[in-house]
């Protein structure tokens, strides 16, 4: 870097930090008894001095003086990289699925709470993940379809006393139903006003939760759902509804994988890489499109299904705007496509949190900055999938 | 007997319909925001709502505190509702520096997750600075008003519309009478020409920005004065229904978010006041996909360069 971009990055670093300040300080320092000055100028250092370190971290690194440390790491990267290939990929998946049975063994009831909850969110990130990852449809209104299983099996259980395991496949056809209802008249749409219609749905399908009184039981929710049973004998036990959700969850990423490497996974792809080229190439883009969408719903079903029987409990206020954006800044950190990287996305965005509780306010807020920088800086996630074209990073 | 029972269902529609203007005045602000954005770069901007939220947080917390100075309640009124414009326009031009500048090579996903990013982070950098409860409008300020039998109109409503119809004629004269309006139509048909003529485009986006985000925070001052009082979460809503207004008059096209703002409002106040007040949002939202689906290019049709979609 030559000295004059290196002043010119320091002077817009600067604009932008006095810009900062200029707008913080009337949230902060304007109230009716006065004006205040000490809480914004805590605030302001705080970020002040992060930016600064990090501008000193990036010009030392473009300096090339952090080699020294560099090169040893990227060299300890490609060994493990190395190991990682030559390893047949089966024993790598065995160790993973052995720790993930072990799991509950060796810890408490707090950590299998968490993993619970890491392991609905992998459903669900997977599930959207066929949808934004795979085919290339923003959908914003997903948890709708979360909502719709969870719900299903709520009621089935309430009315009609059927098993978890009889609801689990209605849930999810319930819920693909639903997915088809909504992506019948918003397919035809383009890219951007999809995410809005989606978004739109994902509302309405809230307010009927929260208004049909009669189906739903409003904002109160639904009480006393079954938990699932095994030859008669209640599940009641967390680290019993663990192994349940494993179960799931493990099906999910089989699914999701033999879809992505089949037929209609390539044809996904290629519809997001080039809709019309695939079209012409024979590919029934509509009818695709829509099997996407059911195919996400029916993994979101599932999720929901579970979630009404973990909780015992459903009310519409699980299933706002922001559990859909959460989910999607999980698929977006973790790398659109990529069954690993949305794991891993779900672990820093579900897991990471509970390990930092006491910032739990500013949890939203880092999403939302964290999607926003995740597009900056690295648009194809932390674990990109292997078979993004170069198309989707340009633009088109 | 019969007549009297007419005239009370008359005073209602009345009522109804002026209310509804006032809403529909505030949709039409916000969808002004969206549609000069989207016409522009087309990108559906998320923050957008925020900006509305932002306005309305900024406008309390200005009149309380002019007011504590010891100001006439409307001279704080005035002096709130231009700095808080301002405000809202400086921090418009920031996230769109930061957020989407960026980004104008990149695919139209990655912009529109930038955006929801920034409304998510916007929104919550909202709540922690400003707490999650309501925050009240000064009485002094939003009480007041005529009465004509059941038909009530407050001195808010009037100023509501009247501001509205006021920035809306400012709006025109702007991008149809001066050299800043005039680059600003042009970037919005051709880009890469406008550029050749000499404009700068980086600038008149910059610039699209600050006006949409000053419009969208008058129209959350407005909300913050007909309600009573803000919330760091009201950008959402209002947010999806403008954008819907702005599809609805065709996007891009200022006269047809004005047009579509109305409809809206006037579709949410009677339809809650004569179907149902719970599902008054569902309405907003039906209406957006029908006009998806039937005519995607709006009522007085879309205005944007193509190039990109």
């Amino acid at each position: 870097m030559t000295t004059q971009e290196s002043k010119k990055l320091w002077l817009s670093c600067g604009v932008g930090l006095i810009w900062f300040l200029i707008i913080l300080w009337p949230l902060l320092g304007i109230t009716p008894e006065g004006l205040e000055f000490g809480k914004t100028f805590k605030v302001f250092g705080y970020v002040a001095v992060g930016v600064v370190i990090l501008m000193l971290f990036y010009q030392v690194q473009q300096a090339g003086k952090l080699n020294f440390v560099g090169t040893p790491l990227k060299a300890t990267s490609v060994g493990i990289g190395k190991i990682y290939e030559i390893t047949p990929r089966w024993i790598l998946l065995g160790i993973v699925l052995a720790l993930a049975i072990a799991f509950p063994l060796v810890t408490g009831r707090y950590a299998h709470d968490v993993s619970i909850s890491v392991l609905i969110y992998i459903c669900l990130g997977l599930g959207l993940n066929i949808v934004v990852g795979l085919a290339g449809l923003l959908d914003l209104g997903y948890i709708a379809f979360y909502g719709v299983g969870a719900y299903t099996y709520a009621l089935m259980s309430l009315h009609f006393g059927l098993s978890f395991w009889l609801c689990l496949p209605i849930a999810g056809v319930t819920a693909a139903i639903a997915g088809c209802i909504i992506g019948y008249p918003t397919l035809r749409m383009r890219g951007d006003y999809l995410a809005i219609v989606t978004l739109g749905f994902g509302e309405i399908v809230r307010l009927i939760l929260n208004n049909w009184m009669g189906l739903t039981n409003g904002p109160n929710g639904i009480m006393g759902i079954l938990r699932p049973e095994i030859f008669g004998f209640q599940l009641n036990k967390l680290w019993m509804l663990y192994y349940v959700i494993l179960g799931i969850a493990v099906f999910t990423i089989l699914a999701v994988y033999r879809l992505n490497f089949s037929r209609i996974g390539r044809a996904w792809e290629a519809i997001r890489e080039d809709e019309t080229a695939a079209e012409l190439m024979g590919v029934n883009t509509f009818l695709l499109k829509l099997l996407a969408y059911a195919m996400g719903a029916t993994f979101a079903g599932f999720a929901g299904a579970f979630f009404a029987a973990r909780m015992r409990f459903v009310g519409p206020e699980s299933f706002s705007f922001l559990e859909s954006a959460m989910v999607l800044a999980m698929v977006v950190l973790g790398g659109m496509g990529s069954i690993p990287g949305v794991i891993l996305g779900v672990l820093a965005l579900v897991a990471l949190p509970e390990v930092f509780r006491e910032f739990e306010l500013y949890r939203m807020l880092v999403f939302g900055g964290v999607m926003t920088l995740m597009m900056l800086i690295r648009p194809a996630g932390i674990w990109p999938a292997k078979r993004v074209g170069r198309r989707s990073e340009e633009a088109d | 007997m019969r007549g009297s029972e007419h005239w009370i269902h008359m005073e209602f529609f009345i009522q109804q319909l002026i209310n509804g203007i006032t809403l529909g005045g505030v949709y039409a602000l916000i969808a002004l925001g969206y549609t000069m954005v989207y016409g522009i770069i087309q990108l559906i901007n998320f923050a957008h709502g925020e900006f509305f939220a932002a306005g309305g947080y900024m406008g309390v917390i200005l009149i309380s505190w002019l007011a504590s100075q010891g100001l006439h309640p409307y001279a704080c009124l005035a002096l709130a509702l231009a700095l808080s414009m301002g405000y809202c326009a400086l921090l418009a031009m920031a996230v769109e520096r930061l957020a989407y500048k960026p980004l104008r090579e990149a695919s139209r996903l990655a912009v529109l997750l930038s955006a929801l990013g920034m409304s998510i982070f916007l929104q919550n950098g909202l709540m922690l600075t400003q707490g999650v409860y309501d925050k009240g409008y000064p009485t002094e300020i939003t009480s007041g008003g005529f009465e004509w039998g059941l038909v009530s109109v407050s001195y808010m409503q009037i100023f509501i519309v009247g501001l509205t119809a006021t920035l809306l004629v400012g709006l025109n004269i702007l991008v149809f009478k001066t050299r800043i309006g005039r680059a600003m139509r042009a970037t919005s048909q051709d880009k890469v020409m406008s550029a050749l003529v000499g404009i700068n485009s980086n600038r008149i986006i910059s610039i699209t920005f600050a006006i949409g985000a000053g419009l969208a925070a008058a129209a959350g001052i407005m909300v913050g004065l007909y309600y009573g009082s803000v919330n760091y979460s009201m950008g959402f809503v209002p947010g999806i229904k403008a954008f819907a207004a702005a599809v609805l008059g065709g996007i891009g096209n200022i006269t047809g978010a004005l047009i579509g703002g109305l409809i809206i409002g006037m579709v949410e106040i009677f339809a809650a006041g004569y179907i149902s007040g719970e599902y008054k949002d569902v309405f907003a939202f039906i209406i957006l996909i029908g006009v998806l689906y039937f005519r995607p290019s709006g009522i007085m049709g879309e205005n944007i360069d193509d190039t990109r979609v």
